[in-house]
């Protein structure tokens, strides 16, 4: 069973495909569960929702003490992924503090936890172009995930093979420009045009991605120095750079 | 058949071309080996001063064996065929990545990479950090090409409300 709904302003795709998942009540049941979590997320952490706990934070309505538990979470979250990336993953810009570029991965890794506890093993869960994905798909083969070319958004240009793992891409060819650069604020960040990485999960996907990206060119070598990660990065001239081990990701059609 | 002939004369200029033979991939080795201590701070010599003492050994000590006059070219250009990895231990120079210095330190056995080590690091430590690697780390370029649309999942940058609402209406279409 596959939906797809927009949540977080973004299209929000799950799809299982465990035998018990065809049943109509029990597939649409579990789905729901998914997307209702997406919601529960959106009200908490959308800076564009007033009421929301962060745009609460932000107006000073909430202090950080009184954060709920996840906030607390997504913010320690955001401190050690700055941490980890030199400065250039930074939830704070402009005066506000806007985790999204932390709260996306880690609400589609516990979405698709939601699924992996109740026991279904083939699944993915894609917001927005960032995919957990585990199991294999309905031939039984491993997820075929298409990387999405920043020149036109109908043509793939790479065909990935995975299982168990997050893929996630950063680039700012869809929404202008939606990744800024915290060490040189104000400049666009046009050189490269959009870098996708495989990581153990989703959450770590998405955050070195985003964090890789901001760096400009050299972000493939921070992904090509972590362990367990992999990188293909688009520039503007159409040519792409990968780490050593990505061709392994490459399904050979 | 020559080969099947046992005569001393043929073994003596079969020796000699041997020699000849020998003497150039010692000399092509020798001089590669002077390329590559410009380079690294700690070549390994026993390699190179190995070759002429096997070739020099096998002819002096079994001259009138067939099966060891066969044997040598062999062995020759098997040594000469590793001359571009040889043996022993190499250091890169520092590497000016984004984030600071890099220094790597490759050891060849057999002719293959059997470990990078990593010298400097970056944050201006200095740390050791062993890494069991068939390969160094290095990027790879390529054009981006246009492949079929079979897939199950596309990963992108979030779509905008315009390339959304058409994405979503074919994502709809295959919701089932």
């Amino acid at each position: 069973m596959k939906q797809t709904r927009i949540l977080l302003g973004m299209p929000v795709t799950v799809e299982v495909v465990d035998a018990v998942a065809n049943d109509l009540v029990i597939g649409n049941l579990v789905i729901d569960e998914v997307f209702d979590y997406f919601v529960y997320v959106d009200e908490k952490f959308s800076t564009y929702k007033d009421q929301s706990e962060i745009s609460r934070i932000n107006r000073g309505e909430i202090k950080f003490d009184d954060a709920s538990e996840d906030m607390k979470m997504i913010f320690g979250l955001a401190e050690q992924t700055r941490q980890e990336s030199n400065g250039y993953f930074d939830v704070h810009h402009n005066g506000i503090i806007d985790p999204s570029g932390i709260v996306k991965g880690w609400a589609i890794y516990n979405a698709a936890e939601i699924l992996r506890k109740k026991s279904f093993e083939n699944f993915y869960v894609d917001a927005g172009g960032d995919i957990q994905a585990s199991g294999k798909n309905s031939q039984g083969e491993k997820w075929r995930v298409g990387i999405r070319s920043p020149f036109n958004m109908d043509e793939i240009v790479k065909i990935l093979s995975v299982t168990d793992c997050g893929v996630a891409t950063s680039g700012t060819y869809a929404r202008g420009q939606h990744i800024y650069n915290p060490k040189n604020d104000g400049e666009d960040i046009t050189d490269i045009l959009s870098l996708t990485v495989i990581g153990p999960d989703v959450y770590e996907a998405d955050r070195f991605a985003t964090a890789a990206f901001a760096m400009g060119r050299a972000g493939i070598d921070f992904i090509e120095f972590l362990p367990g990660f992999e990188g293909y990065m688009i520039d503007k001239d159409k040519q792409a750079t990968y780490t050593t081990g990505f061709a392994r990701y490459v399904l050979n059609a | 058949m020559p080969r099947s002939r046992s005569n001393s004369t043929f073994n003596f200029s079969q020796g000699i071309r041997k020699f000849f033979l020998s003497a150039f991939v010692v000399f092509a080795f020798a001089a590669y080996a002077i390329h590559e201590r410009l380079t690294s701070s700690n070549g390994d010599p026993s390699s190179a001063s190995a070759a002429p003492a096997s070739g020099s050994g096998q002819s002096a000590s079994d001259p009138a064996s067939n099966s060891s006059v066969q044997q040598a070219p062999a062995s020759n250009s098997s040594s000469s065929s590793q001359v571009s990895y040889k043996n022993g231990t190499y250091s890169g120079p520092d590497v000016n990545v984004f984030y600071g210095l890099v220094k790597v330190q490759a050891t060849i056995q057999n002719g293959k990479i059997s470990s990078v080590q990593f010298l400097d690091y970056p944050s201006d430590r200095r740390t050791s950090q062993q890494i069991n690697s068939i390969a160094m780390p290095y990027l790879q370029q390529e054009a981006i090409q246009a492949q079929s649309s079979n897939v199950d999942i596309i990963s992108g940058a979030t779509l905008t409300s315009e390339g959304f609402q058409m994405s979503l209406q074919s994502a709809l279409a295959s919701a089932h």
